[in-house]
């Protein structure tokens, strides 16, 4: 029987939401809220304990936090480490990435959790974590804690760990030297490809080079007394009515919001939806989300020409990659026209 | 959306609290803010830190604009 300890959030730690995100690090020897479902799940893995830790936490205070952990798991004994499911929570998903990392550089176990493809964890730690495609949401909880599970029983069982794709985890970027489970040699392959592709049908590549987009660094304002800067956000912070119904959360849309004449956004008039966070401090001062009070100061102060008339903002919690690219392309579009020189965009 | 303005070339500065997330997605020009629910301010602090620390930080990510860099790059905060 192998021991596993179990990482988790405030939320599903069972301590609170937004406003328990600050929290902690506690550890459990009764293991807390999705711990026991996974612990049922396995026959020759044992859960023992319980870490909740809040996700602003490990977010703010990684160093302290790591600290924290890693100090409590040196008196522990353990065969395998489990984080999550983060789903889409994006900072979740960077907490229990964070850690998992840590665990394995200190106590070379084996170290599994599970997110969604869309979660900015995905892409930060897929090279050092077994992070399996998990849904979207938590009503994925038992679903993606089964695939969890059913990994850690196969290395308990001493089975053969089987590639990425089929085991269900996103590819750590390790290549493995095997023989063709059909026998074809790599001439007749390396043919069969290359048929396929003169014939423009679909085929797929045995050495996938892993690519990451990179964007040039656009040319810097040289006079930015003479410029004209926009702020864009991803805050949430609209109208108090939010006129254009910005959905609070997964955004299909973004808005664009008249700031002539105003030396700060006030409260009251203004407001956050997103509900990705506590609301709280934003709509107390609308401006600690999106600076136009600061803009505003700079542009009297002649530090830059102008404070585009306009704000741009959107919701950035579970928006896809794919609209959040369709909103920059079309918010850039208005920029162009409207002759703005340069962009502060503000990211919660 | 911060790699679709670049590319439309124009120059942008992030400003955000999680900068390995930033980084990971390929942002050029970053500066931190203080936390997720309250990116530019700090509801602990008095009005007149709280103004001062905006203030600061808006500036830095203004200089940014200004800058040539080669690569990925955070400009440091003094408050």
């Amino acid at each position: 029987m192998l021991k596993a300890i179990h990482y988790i959030n405030q939320f599903f730690g069972q301590v609170g939401g937004e406003d328990a995100a600050d929290y902690r690090p506690t550890f459990h020897d009764e293991l807390v809220g999705c711990s026991k479902m996974l612990n049922e799940m396995m026959d020759d893995v044992e859960v023992t304990h319980t870490i909740v830790c809040g996700d602003n936490y490990i977010a703010s205070n990684t160093e302290e936090a790591l600290k924290e952990i890693i100090d409590w798991l040196k008196g522990q004994e353990f065969d395998i480490f489990f984080a999550g499911p983060a789903f889409m929570a994006g900072r979740y998903g960077v907490g229990c990435g964070t850690v998992c990392k840590a665990v394995k550089e200190t106590f070379g176990v084996p170290v599994i959790t599970s997110m969604n493809e869309e979660n900015p964890g995905v892409e930060m730690f897929h090279k050092d974590v077994y992070i399996f495609r998990g849904g979207r949401k938590a009503t994925f909880m038992r679903e993606d804690l089964q695939k969890m599970a059913s990994f850690a029983q196969k290395i308990a069982r001493n089975e053969e760990l089987l590639p990425a794709e089929i085991e269900g985890y996103f590819p750590r970027g390790i290549r493995r030297e095997i023989f063709h489970p059909e026998g074809i040699q790599a001439a007749d392959r390396a043919v069969d490809m290359l048929l396929k592709k003169l014939k423009g049908e679909p085929f797929k590549t045995e050495l996938p080079i892993p690519k990451r987009e990179k964007v040039p660094v656009a040319p810097p304002i040289k006079d930015l007394s003479k410029a004209t800067i926009a702020l864009v956000g991803s805050s949430g912070v609209v109208p108090f009515d939010n006129p254009d119904r910005i959905q609070t959360a997964s955004a299909t849309k973004w808005g664009k919001y008249n700031i002539a004449g105003l030396d700060h956004l006030p409260k009251g008039k203004f407001k956050t939806i997103h509900a990705g966070y506590d609301p709280e401090a934003i709509c107390e001062v609308p401006d600690r989300g999106m600076p136009v009070d600061a803009m505003r100061a700079y542009e009297k102060e002649g530090k830059i020409g102008k404070l585009h008339d306009y704000y741009y903002v959107t919701v950035g919690t579970g928006t896809t990659q794919a609209y959040a690219a369709k909103f920059g392309r079309e918010i850039a579009a208005e920029l162009k026209e409207a002759g703005v020189d340069g962009v502060l965009l503000v990211a919660t | 959306m911060a790699k679709e303005i670049e590319k439309a070339g124009i120059p942008i500065v992030v400003l955000c609290n999680l900068l390995d997330v930033a980084k990971s997605v390929g942002v050029n020009k970053m500066v931190q803010t203080v936390s997720v629910p309250y990116p530019l301010g700090d509801p602990e602090m008095s009005p007149e830190e709280e103004w001062k620390l905006r203030y600061h930080r808006v500036g830095v990510a203004l200089d940014a604009l200004t800058k040539e860099v080669e690569d990925q790059t955070v400009f440091p905060t003094k408050i």
